[in-house]
């Protein structure tokens, strides 16, 4: 089973890699046979182009214009942008992104890591344990999300659980509360993706050689002294992906908010996800829409480039 | 030095214990749809169903007209394997030419499919509804199919590409030695190597196909044509606290994944942790 946590070890490791190294190289000499034929990567080729780059520009392009879908469009410049950071809504969007990408990733990577500490060693039933606690991970969000919704009715569990431990005084309507809604959204995505960082850092876990812990223990190290001394400094780099890959993910939180609060209550729980949803599709505002998305892009894209360079940082640091 | 002791018995109860608070979550729903109407609104959400009463899965199952659940499953069923079809198919023959070729252009071809992987995908959105629109490719499954596949090849040729490097070339050339032409040789001898990439396409394209809610909402909304997820949302968007039909719902939509999830656990977790994209 051992063999199981390296290999999901390997497929962590292996893309950073092949992302660095060119294809082996004969350069200069033709190899012997010829392997399919070359019109086969066309239709992939012009697809990529079409749905990823053509598709991309011309979202980049639309944002600097006021077009509704119908008719003339004018070019706007900034205007666009303007009105997104002097608008409290948008901005408070863009604070609520940040929020649930931040507060998820550190919720899940804590629970993950302490979870995949608890099973790590010795446990007879943690593989099964690791097959349960990742079953969130699979589901579709916003089934998950009815769940929760459920959880968070006033006459539903959560509430019925603090009347039964007598804090009555704490029972509220969770969802349409302009406080609490953002964290019962936050609750049910750490709840769904804790088995996700929890798998990765087990991965990280198994790269720990049982030799060195116990010489640590040995040479009177505690279990703290272990845990920031032997531990910590093996899985960096599995603290450095699940954290970018959280961060990345967690910008683009849609379903669950759609489900549980559809934005509300006034504007409390919108994110830039929800605010492009509503401008371009709801609101026909093409052009407004898209400049919300070019900001919403422009930051999974410093966070993705960012998972690109701690990433490869670390395959290089192995070899 | 580490050795199973009564401590490591007690944690592992802890763990236990911690885990099943943990899904809790989940046993609240497959109890609530379980109950009758009446009993899904008083009783308490812990509490088992008096009987069991499949009411609420017979009343979703046979919902009628354009949110149809059976309606949605069927075409969530056609967009996924239309999707993992075209991503395997597609996906695997760019990848072996640009993989085992030596040549400028399959070198740039690579790097071009490595970005797109990193390039997010919602500046995209709106100018491929409207291309979609203009085509007539959108309310359709056809639509859906391609619009998935150009969405996840990036990963698929990733995958695949990743795969045949790691794969030698010899059957290769013992089956041009033996006369084959270069598709004889792909489909005859590749093909049948490659499953293990295909099993990991098929499972992550087919995650994220069939959980999909945002592109399904955008390029299908409206039509007749709905997937699971968005009909569902539609379906209990009309449905005031009936939670033991929501549940219901809710279930139907997570049965095929888990099943899936159950015959396959380990090449999920593996697949889910190798090549998520962001």
């Amino acid at each position: 089973m051992t063999v199981t946590m390296q290999e999901s070890t390997r497929s962590i490791t292996v893309p950073p890699d092949a992302r660095n190294t060119p294809p082996p190289r004969r350069r200069g000499r033709k190899p012997l046979i010829t392997f399919g034929h070359w019109w086969w990567a066309l239709p992939a080729i012009a697809l990529v182009i079409g749905v990823h780059y053509v598709a991309t520009l011309t979202g980049g392009f639309f944002a600097f214009t006021n077009w509704t879908g119908l008719g003339d469009w004018d070019f706007v410049g900034l205007d666009n942008f303007v009105r997104i950071f002097q608008d409290p809504l948008l901005l408070g969007a863009v604070w609520n992104t940040l929020f649930l990408a931040f507060a998820s990733v550190i919720l899940t990577n804590v629970f993950g890591l302490l979870y995949a500490l608890a099973i790590n060693r010795m446990l007879k039933t943690r593989y099964l344990l690791r097959t349960l606690l990742f079953m969130p991970v699979v589901l579709s969000p916003l089934a998950v999300a009815y769940v929760w919704k459920f959880i968070f009715q006033f006459n539903g569990p959560l509430n019925g659980l603090l009347g039964f431990l007598g804090l009555e005084e704490l029972q509220k309507v969770w969802l349409a509360d302009p406080t609490w809604s953002i964290w019962a959204i936050l609750i049910t995505v750490v709840w769904q993706q804790t088995g996700f960082t929890m798998v990765i850092y087990l991965a990280g876990l198994a790269s720990v050689p049982v030799e060195v812990e116990e010489a640590a223990a040995l040479d009177g190290a505690g279990i703290w002294g272990r845990f920031w001394h032997v531990t910590v400094p093996a899985i960096r780099p599995s603290i450095a992906i699940a954290t970018t890959l959280g961060i990345i993910q967690g910008l683009r939180i849609f379903d669950q908010i759609l489900a549980l609060t559809a934005g509300g209550p006034a504007g409390a729980t919108e994110t830039l996800a929800t605010e492009v949803y509503k401008q371009a599709f709801s609101l026909g505002q093409f052009g407004f829409g898209s400049a919300l998305a070019l900001v919403l892009t422009v930051i999974i894209l410093a966070f993705a480039i960012l998972q690109q360079y701690v990433t490869r940082d670390r395959s290089l640091g192995k070899d | 030095m580490f050795r199973y002791t009564k401590l490591t018995a007690f944690r592992e109860l802890l763990v236990w214990l911690v885990t099943l608070i943990g899904l809790l979550p989940l046993y609240i729903l497959v109890v609530t749809s379980l109950k009758t109407d009446q009993e899904a609104l008083t009783t308490s959400a812990i509490a088992p169903p008096t009987t069991v009463d499949f009411g609420a899965f017979v009343e979703v199952l046979t919902t009628t007209g354009r949110n149809s659940i059976p309606m949605s499953i069927v075409n969530s069923v056609i967009i996924t394997a239309g999707a993992i079809f075209g991503l395997v198919l597609l996906g695997s023959i760019a990848a072996y030419v640009i993989a085992r070729r030596t040549r400028t252009w399959s070198t740039l071809t690579y790097y071009l499919v490595l970005i797109a992987i990193i390039l997010p995908a919602q500046l995209g959105t709106v100018p491929l509804y409207i291309g979609a629109r203009t085509v007539g490719l959108t309310g359709n499954a056809l639509g859906m199919i391609l619009l998935w596949i150009g969405i996840l090849l990036p990963l698929s040729v990733f995958l695949y590409a990743s795969f045949f490097r790691g794969m030698t070339t010899e059957y290769e050339e013992a089956a041009v030695i033996d006369g084959a032409t270069p598709t004889q040789t792909f489909f005859r001898v590749v093909l049948p190597l490659m499953s293990p990439a295909t099993g990991t396409v098929a499972i992550l394209a087919g995650l994220i196909v069939w959980n999909d809610f945002f592109n399904s909402l955008i390029f299908l909304g409206g039509s007749e044509t709905q997937t699971l997820p968005v009909a569902m949302y539609t379906y209990v968007g009309g449905l005031v606290s009936a939670w033991n039909k929501i549940f219901a719902v809710v279930i139907i939509s997570m049965i095929p994944i888990l099943l899936f999830y159950m015959f396959a656990q380990k090449r999920f977790i593996q697949g889910f942790a190798g090549g998520l994209k962001g």
